[in-house]
């Protein structure tokens, strides 16, 4: 059982313009924590900081300031205490067009983390990454194995990076915006695979989206971010139902709603019908 | 295994374009010249009475001024060239691939240090240089002139490389090898360094004909590599006999003739492998192309059939 917690964290970009230099405070003292079986959403809109987090938990990035500890202890930054970290904490990229090395097989991408983290030796790696396909769903796996990432499609590929990220057989993953670049018919297979996978693995996952629906759906906590801090966060249900933070209700509102068709409402206010609250709380805000 | 194999097969016979088989071809006829025809041929500097003459039986390309046979100089001044351009090369992109690739990768001061160097390299003008240099040694030799050559053109490469590795190191699928715990150097080698390949390839390539051509420059001004005959001393030679004024054809289109089908050459193998490695840029078949232009066209009769409707 391990538990990731993450205290005060704060990122600042130092961006340079010419001579000129400003701050960019992208992530601002966020507080959350993720445990084994439970699954955290990162709500926000695009340049609110969530990308930031998942690089700064993927240690692709240091923080300003701020901890992140695994298991109470705080994580380590190079050396060997880095591949424990990894061990146990593994992300999945949004783009999985951009994820996998065109030049190598889908093979190459799953066995390089099963013999780095010591899950495979040189006899049986293949077969590890067979099993780690036919995992993801991805079968048959022979079929597969050898091809390179160009002759997938995104679900697919997406698939390839989720398997990836289980490798290590870590007990956190980080998955940013997993589907937002897929086909929206595939989306669902590849989050209900996600969450199955957390289920059966008893992973602790951070979902980033920003898609309230979805992560209403697939998780037990959300946390809203608004422009690098945190302003909402609970219980997903209270979160959609009860929001009391400005955003998280813009949010909402904003998020079109089936049977909504925009001419029929105006037709409808111009006869005097009342519009439907949601609608009207936007009408508001803009 | 079979598997690898055949995947194997499969990348070599997509190699197999008719772009990659002619640039090729060209490529390997003029190499196996210079390496297997100096052996044949008569003393390239063995002088004859029999000067300024034409292609004959005995003289399949003519004499020089001086009853040289162009042939036989061709044949040493194809292999003199072809090392030169070589060594010149592999040197260029040793060069580039250091500054450009570790600096582009590894950031930094180190990046700052390195993109300094490669700038001031880049601004020395490359032929005075040589002719100061050159005109300083007096042993000329063909090592001293083509670690010259590389040392003022390896900076454009290895600028562009740096540029491609800036943009390559900062690519989803290098954050994942690191995330999966690859080393630096594993992710430079094997993560980079292949998808380097095309801009490398590309590099090299264009070392070869530079060094080839800047040789020749040298040597037709005079300062060339000693006792080496090139293509270039073979057009200086030329010059030097008034072959031009006098139509003496013979001398000075076989050197000229191989620099640039050897250059087409090269070019040629470039766009193919630029073509494996980026699907992107491959082209498709022409059945593919025939396709695709009769729906065109189709389409365009149906536009044209729905306006007359129209009308």
């Amino acid at each position: 059982m391990s538990t990731l917690v993450v205290k005060d964290l704060t990122k600042t970009y130092l961006l340079r313009d010419g001579l000129r230099f400003s701050r960019l405070e992208a992530v601002k003292s966020v507080d959350f924590e993720l445990t084994p079986g439970r699954t955290v959403a990162l709500v926000g809109q695009s340049g609110s900081g969530k990308s930031t987090i998942a690089k700064l938990i993927a240690q692709l990035e240091t923080p300003t300031s701020g901890t992140i500890t695994l298991n109470g202890k705080p994580v380590g930054r190079r050396g060997r205490a880095l591949a424990a970290y990894r061990d146990e904490v593994q992300m999945v990229f949004q783009d999985p067009f951009a994820s996998l090395n065109p030049f190598h097989s889908i093979g190459h991408h799953l066995e390089r983390p099963l013999l780095l983290h010591g899950k495979a030796t040189k006899a049986d790696v293949r077969e590890k990454a067979l099993a780690l396909l036919e995992r993801v769903n991805l079968s048959p796996a022979e079929s597969f194995i050898d091809r390179k990432p160009h002759e997938l499609s995104g679900g697919q590929r997406q698939r390839v990076a989720i398997a990836r990220a289980l490798a290590p057989e870590p007990s956190v993953l980080v998955a940013d915006e997993p589907v937002s670049m897929l086909d929206v018919s595939v989306r669902l297979g590849v989050l209900n695979l996600l969450a199955t996978l957390q289920r059966e693995e008893n992973l602790a996952l951070l979902y980033i989206t920003h898609d309230l629906a979805t992560a209403r759906h697939f998780s037990d906590e959300i946390l809203v971010m608004y422009r690098g801090d945190v302003v909402e966060q609970g219980p997903s249900d209270d979160v959609i139902l009860n929001p009391q933070a400005e955003f998280t209700k813009q949010l909402l509102v904003a998020a079109p709603e089936p049977g909504t068709n925009p001419r029929f409402l105006a037709e409808a206010t111009r006869r005097g019908v009342p519009m439907p609250d949601h609608l009207a709380a936007l009408e508001e805000t803009t | 295994m079979a598997q690898t194999s055949s995947g194997r097969l499969a990348g070599l016979r997509r190699l197999l374009t008719p772009t990659f088989v002619i640039g090729a071809g060209l490529v390997i006829v003029i190499t196996l010249f210079g390496l297997i025809a100096p052996f044949f041929v008569a003393d390239p500097l063995a002088v004859d009475n029999a000067g300024m003459h034409g292609p004959t039986a005995q003289n399949v390309l003519g004499t020089t001024q001086t009853g040289q046979d162009v042939l036989a100089q061709l044949a040493w001044a194809t292999r003199g060239s072809l090392m030169v351009g070589v060594i010149v090369a592999v040197l260029a992109l040793f060069l580039s691939a250091f500054f450009g690739i570790l600096g582009g990768y590894l950031g930094g001061w180190l990046d700052e240090v390195f993109s300094l160097f490669t700038n001031v390299v880049l601004i020395l003008p490359g032929l005075p240089l040589m002719i100061v240099i050159g005109s300083y040694v007096q042993q000329r030799g063909l090592l001293l002139i083509s670690i010259i050559l590389a040392i003022t053109s390896w900076a454009a490469a290895a600028r562009v490389l740096r540029s491609q590795t800036l943009s390559i190191r900062n690519r989803d699928y290098v954050q994942a090898a690191r995330i999966a715990g690859e080393k630096a150097h594993r992710i430079i080698a094997v993560e980079i360094l292949p998808n380097l390949l095309p801009v490398m390839s590309s590099g090299f390539v264009f070392a070869l004909i530079t060094a080839i051509l800047g040789e020749a420059g040298l040597s037709f001004i005079g300062i060339g590599v000693v006792g080496t005959q090139t293509w270039g001393s073979m057009l200086f030679y030329a010059q030097n006999g008034q072959a031009l004024t006098l139509g003496a054809w013979w001398w000075f289109v076989p050197p000229g003739l191989m620099i640039a089908l050897l250059g087409c050459g090269l070019s040629l193998i470039n766009f193919s492998i630029d073509g494996i490695i980026n699907p992107r840029l491959r082209t498709a078949p022409k059945q593919v192309k025939k396709a695709e232009k009769a729906e065109q066209v189709d389409k365009a009769d149906d536009s044209a059939e729905q306006e007359e409707v129209m009308a």
